[in-house]
């Protein structure tokens, strides 16, 4: 089962540090991490330097693994702008360092990916003309289509609605179950970090400041200091833990 | 150009649809090579001894059987200059495609990067004062100016390109500076050149294709034959371009590395189409947009597309070129920009989508 740990792991754009000293347990194949933090705190800057996009002091190493390129990655930017259609851009995404000769289990792939996501209906629309909600989707299923052992997401609910919030992380959960992926999600609502995920790993200001099992990361402490809000947590009716946000301080 | 083999399972909606858009697509890249073959015919025909379709077509399967002075004209005289269209069609279009491709730009082409203008600078410091950048032979000397001086011009946006902090956005307008830059040069050369020198650079700035002979063509087709294998393999790659930068590296593309390799290779495909028949207007903005309303931005069909119709504007601005006034050839340059730019815009317009 793929694992994933970071070990003093830095970044810096130019003179600024990024990321500073950021070190992890080992993560495995089947765990939701969630990356939590507020605005700013270094949340893709980790992405892309687990990516390799970014390079820094420290050691990201992923083990037990065969594929050649085994992290793929959701970005924020869902860029849209290309004369294709979303079958079309998924396509794309699991073509990419392979030959111009898509094979039959291409095409299955992109149909599993679309109907993994529920958006096989989207297929011959043209990207330009999708919502918000509906481009993150597809940019989700550009991620997903690869095969991945380590998917990381950006953000990916931040344009959907509660619905569809719902579903994403449900399809996030199975394929960490079922595929045994091993799954980093950068998540706002800490309420779907409760729910959905095993694990957290806070950032604030480009250092981990908690980092485990996301029911103990997740404090009335922890949320005053780093999102600065009062918020107690208290198991609802059906004995899952929830987050009640009473002010910002 | 891909084949796929079907599989028992149903085929999904998404599946369907994409494979009846291959299958539309190879079949406007086939209606496009027929389309193109029709128009060097007709190319061939046309000029002071006219010949008919069914001649033409004899002369090219069997040279023998036309008489020696029909083989003459269409083999020596009209086919260097008919395949030269072609060629340089084919090769400022796949320029301009992928200018546009990695800059993400609309107006991305060998003129609008100064790459034209450099080229004309270059011809004209060799056709007004007979400077040779480097000793050539004398036919050569304006194509090799031109030539070099396309390709400083590149070297030097790519240079700057390097800068940090430098963004797409701003290799275009340092593409735009270039032409002014140059267009002032040319100005002052033609201030200072004697007065047939400036028609001899008015002339070649027009753009004409009967300057093709035949190395020339060979010189230009080798390029383009082996320029476009190259582009080919990043495929994929430069599709995944049009996403943004943040987008493609997430698919593992390495946008400023591809850039650059790109950049060369399309900017040695402008410069030698320009160098041998001088500048001709809007092909390259023009042929890569016509192939992306027909046949979308998938490189495997945007590439060969954007070739194709580049091509095919040229021969048949060509033809138009010969007809317009009979026993004159308008030079070609004018003949592109005033019939290719309204059949642009009434595709653009007429349009259902967007392109681009």
């Amino acid at each position: 089962m793929v694992t994933l740990q970071l070990t003093r792991v830095s970044a810096r754009y130019g003179r600024r540090a990024i990321l500073e000293d950021i070190t992890t347990p080992r993560f495995q194949g089947g765990q939701v991490v969630a990356l939590l933090g507020p605005n700013a705190a270094g949340k893709s800057t980790l992405f892309r330097r687990i990516l390799g996009l970014l390079k820094g002091e420290g050691d990201v190493t992923i083990s037990n693994t065969s594929a050649e390129r085994p992290v793929a990655y959701m970005p924020q930017d869902t860029g849209a702008k290309a004369v294709l259609t979303v079958y079309e851009s998924v396509l794309l995404a699991r073509m990419q360092g392979r030959s111009l000769k898509v094979q039959p289990e291409d095409l299955a792939q992109v149909d599993r990916a679309l109907e993994e996501l529920n958006i096989a209906s989207l297929g011959e629309r043209d990207i330009g003309d999708l919502s918000g909600g509906q481009r993150q989707l597809v940019s989700a299923a550009q991620a997903l289509v690869q095969e991945p052992e380590i998917l990381m997401l950006d953000e990916p609910t931040s344009a959907l609605d509660l619905n569809r919030q719902i579903n994403l992380l449900t399809v996030l959960r199975r394929l960490a179950d079922e595929r045994q992926m091993l799954i980093l999600v950068a998540l706002h609502d800490l309420g779907h970090a409760l729910r959905f995920t095993d694990a957290s790993m806070v950032l604030e200001n480009g250092r981990l400041i908690a980092c485990g099992p996301t029911e103990e990361v997740i404090t009335p402490d922890l949320l005053r200091q780093v999102y600065k809000v009062a918020a107690r947590i208290e198991p609802c009716s059906k004995g899952r833990p929830q987050l009640i946000v009473e002010e910002a301080v | 150009m891909m084949t796929e083999t079907t599989v028992a399972a149903p085929l999904s909606q998404g599946r369907a649809f994409y494979r009846t858009q291959v299958f539309r697509r190879q079949m406007i890249l086939l209606a496009l090579v027929v389309a193109l073959f029709f128009s060097l015919c007709v190319d061939l025909a046309l000029g002071p001894a006219r010949y008919s379709l069914n001649e033409v077509i004899a002369a090219l399967l069997t040279p023998d059987s036309v008489s020696q002075q029909a083989r003459v004209i269409l083999w020596e005289i009209r086919m260097p200059v008919a395949l030269m269209a072609l060629v340089v069609g084919a090769s400022l279009s796949v320029a301009g495609a992928q200018m546009q491709t990695i800059l993400s730009n609309p107006l991305a082409s060998p003129f609008t990067l100064g790459i034209s203008a450099g080229a004309s600078f270059g011809a004209a410091l060799g056709l007004a004062f007979g400077v040779a950048i480097i000793p050539a032979a004398i036919e050569f000397v304006v194509p090799l100016n031109a030539f070099i001086m396309a390709m400083f011009t590149a070297f030097l946006i790519h240079a700057l390109s390097l800068r940090r902090g430098v963004t797409v956005e701003t290799i275009v307008l340092l593409g735009i500076a270039m032409v002014f830059i140059f267009n002032s040069l040319m100005a002052l050369i033609q201030f200072f050149a004697s007065q047939e020198a400036v028609s001899a650079v008015v002339f070649w700035t027009m753009g004409s294709l009967t300057k093709a002979t035949w190395p020339k063509f060979w010189i230009a087709l080798g390029i383009l034959a082996a320029v476009m294998p190259l582009l080919a393999r990043h495929g994929w790659a430069l599709t995944a371009m049009r996403l943004g930068d943040a987008k493609a590296e997430s698919m593992g593309v390495k946008p400023r590395a591809l850039r650059l390799e790109v950049l060369i290779l399309v900017s040695l495909l402008a410069a030698v189409a320009v160098a041998f028949v001088g500048t001709i207007g809007f092909i390259g903005l023009v042929g890569p947009h016509i192939a992306r309303i027909l046949l979308g931005e998938d490189q495997r069909f945007f590439l060969p597309g954007s070739a194709l119709c580049g091509a095919l504007i040229l021969s048949v601005g060509s033809v138009i070129s010969k007809i317009i006034i009979p026993g004159t050839i308008i030079p070609i340059g004018i003949i592109t920009s005033l019939v290719g730019i309204p059949f642009f815009l009434f595709l653009v317009l007429n349009h259902k989508k967007a392109s681009w």
